[in-house]
């Protein structure tokens, strides 16, 4: 068995219910597994949600966790992938000090040679989003540090499979075809 | 069309059990189920509630129910501490597969998250230990989720589900409208089975040269048993059992070769690593099966026949999966496989057999030295009932001597906490057992260690005059922690002497007829005087005290390296 470590993209719909994220969680912590990022939201079916997990594990490992996922009651499929078989990305936001915006030339041509947006200027401070792959919102905190950051926050990984998923054959729906 | 007229949450509980087919339930009753306990008093010509004297006897009276019925066990308690003491319970039955539904009193919902008096978060506690759990808030939703409660509890791979009910969602008032669950479009309980893949077991089975099989519980939670029994002989192959599988087949047929597993048979163990091809039917292949993985079974092409996807390949890489209800799958490989017999690799189990008894079962069952052994015991509990009996054992040597030697005729009639290991099941389970086949014979064997963790049931057998056989086989050690502790820890006997009080008193304290036996001459007329009893009785045995139970794969060895001494 291979049981090289590789970062797998945990792509789960499911039905919308209170306890599941518990009951997600709780196959990942019972293996003594931790979870790098998890977010939650809407799906491209009406009412289906989806989680996205980033975990990193050897591939027999995510293959069985993947199938006690999808053993749990509400749980519609569960689907594991590798970094090249998705599209992905995370957003990242960062607050500076107006001060270093006015005073530091030097920051606007970080922001435009980085091609983040500002969200908002206020006169004490400004809010910078990137979206984009890790090593790039790294890249523009490592940039940004030196001027003295007031908050940073970066969200989890979103990711959508290059290969269909086959959810909508699994409920006998037409989309993602 | 009948106008539907309202009735309160906590009726439409007891409405629901009733439109399951429930008519018999295990409980303890407390502040937040009060409701639901005052429509039970209102029902009791149609539902039975069986008051235990901890919610943890009233899982395991459930556990025993369903294991001989093949029911659903329906246990209610109420919120806090009524629902934390079903856990130990829910955690056995769901890692045995055994269907049941757990319903608990919960505080009003306007309380919870306010650290309420017995405020307990149940659903987060009970979520990895049970197959499905929610929490009801609202009245309106008591027919819906306990339609899906017991369709999940017993569909596919059963297990256990836990629903929370809010003591306002118990109050009120709700149009009551059942409809049986059949369907969840996000839950595939029987996968279907690919046809391709039986015609390649059928390849390989009839191309076999020396094949085992190994069964577990799915036969018998399947109702395959006779698929199966039909399927052994047709094929001729030797077959053996896990803890949780025995008396699927009858122990007598000529084809059952034993038990696997760290205290089963010489032969099937060793023989295991010397088959060509291994059909795992309805088993796991649990640790305690297997030994050490990296030497199980690497010579042979293994076909796995399971319910859940999730256990394929999760110990084992197997050759071929055979994924579905084993009630479905075998007689579609009835069809197709030949006619055979294996005389001469039979031969071998038989050998290996005659090694073990020589070596250990014959000092068991028909020893001459002084001290009574377990094996002896359960032999005249065989005698006895014919091997009729029910038989319920606890966790520890008892266990292990128990399966090894009891018969059986009758599949559902091995009732055990395999999985879990948990002590204390038996005497609960044994009730459930009682009164869920109340006309067979119902004998619990028990170490003097666990009967002390659900002693208190003697009062639930007391107030109900259930007539369970009670043997405690009494070593005043807990045997199999001392025997670790004598084989791997220099003899260093920590806590695993029990200085134990008079059993026979606290029998008698609960008006069931008891008597102690320390000598062989008393034994067998003991066992027939407790067999023929109608009432529920009690039986001391005084047995060995530092008897170890042989055979055994050490841990982490290979089962081919089982040791017979």
């Amino acid at each position: 068995m291979n049981n090289k470590i590789n970062t797998y993209t945990v792509s789960i719909y499911t039905e919308n219910n209170l306890g599941l994220l518990n009951r997600i969680s709780a196959i990942f912590l019972k293996r003594h597994i931790s979870i790098e990022s998890l977010t939650t939201s809407q799906s491209e079916i009406n009412n289906i949600f989806r989680f996205v997990i980033i975990v990193s594990i050897s591939e027999p490992k995510i293959k069985r966790i993947t199938k006690q996922i999808e053993k749990q009651i509400e749980v519609i499929a569960a689907f594991y992938h590798t970094d090249k078989e998705t599209i992905y990305l995370e957003t990242a936001l960062y607050k500076v000090k107006s001060k270093s915006l006015f005073d530091e030339k030097h920051i606007q041509k970080i922001i435009k040679e980085s091609q983040a947006n500002i969200v908002t200027v206020s006169p004490n401070y400004f809010v910078i989003e990137k979206t984009g792959w890790r090593k790039e919102t790294e890249s523009l905190y490592d940039s940004l540090e030196p001027y003295g950051l007031l908050q940073f926050v970066r969200s989890g990984r979103i990711s959508v499979s290059k290969e269909p998923m086959n959810i909508s054959n699994i409920l006998g729906l037409n989309t993602d075809k | 069309m009948k106008k539907s007229i309202k009735i309160s949450g906590a009726e439409a509980v007891i409405r629901c059990l009733l439109e399951e087919g429930v008519d018999l339930i295990y409980g303890y009753p407390g502040g937040a189920i009060m409701p639901i306990y005052d429509e039970l008093y209102k029902f009791q010509d149609k539902l039975t509630h069986i008051l235990t004297r901890h919610e943890q006897g009233a899982t395991h009276a459930a556990q025993g129910y369903s294991r001989v019925s093949g029911k659903v066990g329906v246990v209610t308690a109420t919120s806090g501490p009524g629902a934390t003491n079903l856990v130990t319970g829910i955690a056995d039955a769901q890692i045995d597969s055994t269907p049941m539904v757990c319903i608990t009193g919960q505080v009003a919902s306007h309380l919870l998250g306010s650290d309420a008096f017995q405020e307990t978060d149940i659903i987060g506690i009970s979520t990895p230990v049970t197959k499905w759990n929610c929490q009801i808030t609202k009245a309106e939703d008591i027919p819906g989720v306990l339609a899906k409660a017991f369709y999940i509890a017993k569909s596919g791979r059963p297990g256990p589900v836990l629903i929370d009910i809010t003591k306002d969602a118990q109050f009120e008032l709700m149009e009551f409208n059942y409809q049986k669950c059949n369907s969840l479009r996000s839950y595939k309980p029987v996968p279907v089975y690919s046809l391709k893949e039986i015609k390649n077991a059928a390849e390989l089975i009839n191309s076999a040269k020396k094949p085992l099989i190994v069964w577990g519980q799915g036969v018998i939670l399947g109702n395959a048993e006779n698929e199966f029994k039909e399927f052994v002989e047709k094929t001729g192959i030797p077959a053996a059992w896990t803890i949780l599988g025995l008396s699927g087949l009858p122990t007598e047929h000529p084809l059952n070769v034993g038990m696997v597993g760290m205290h089963g048979n010489y032969g099937p163990n060793v023989l295991t690593n010397e088959c060509d091809i291994l059909l795992a039917i309805g088993m796991r292949f649990d640790d305690r099966v297997t030994g050490n993985l990296d030497y199980y079974a690497k010579q042979a092409k293994i076909i796995h026949f399971e319910i859940d996807p999730a256990e394929l390949n999760k110990n084992i890489e197997v050759d071929i999966e055979i994924l579905g209800d084993v009630k479905e799958t075998i007689p579609e490989l009835i069809k197709i496989v030949k006619q055979k017999t294996y005389p001469k690799w039979i031969e071998k189990f038989h050998s290996f057999y005659k090694k073990e008894y020589e070596k250990v079962i014959k000092d068991d069952l028909y020893p001459v030295k002084e001290g009574l052994t377990m094996g002896e015991v359960i032999k005249e509990i065989n005698e006895a009932s014919n091997g009729d009996a029910i038989i319920v054992s606890d966790v520890g040597q008892h266990q292990m001597v128990t399966c090894r030697y009891a018969k059986f005729n009758k599949s559902k009639s091995n009732v055990t906490s395999g999985g879990l290991g948990t002590m204390g099941f038996a005497l609960p389970a044994a009730i459930g057992a009682k009164m869920g086949a109340p006309n067979r014979e119902v004998v619990a064997v028990i170490g003097d260690g666990g009967y002390q963790m659900t002693i208190q049931e003697l009062g639930t057998i007391f107030q109900t005059g259930c007539a369970v056989k009670i043997v405690v086989l009494n070593n005043e050690f807990l045997g199999m922690v001392r025997q670790w502790q004598q084989m791997f820890f220099d003899k260093r006997y920590a806590s695993t002497e029990m200085i134990n009080p008079d059993f026979i008193t606290i029998a008698k304290g609960y008006n069931i007829e008891a008597k102690k036996v320390d000598k062989r001459v008393d034994l067998k007329s003991s066992v027939q005087k407790m067999i023929s009893s109608e009432k529920p009785y009690f039986l001391e045995v005084r047995v060995e005290k530092e008897a170890n139970v042989f055979p055994m794969i050490p841990s982490g060895a290979s089962v081919s390296d089982v040791r017979l001494e």
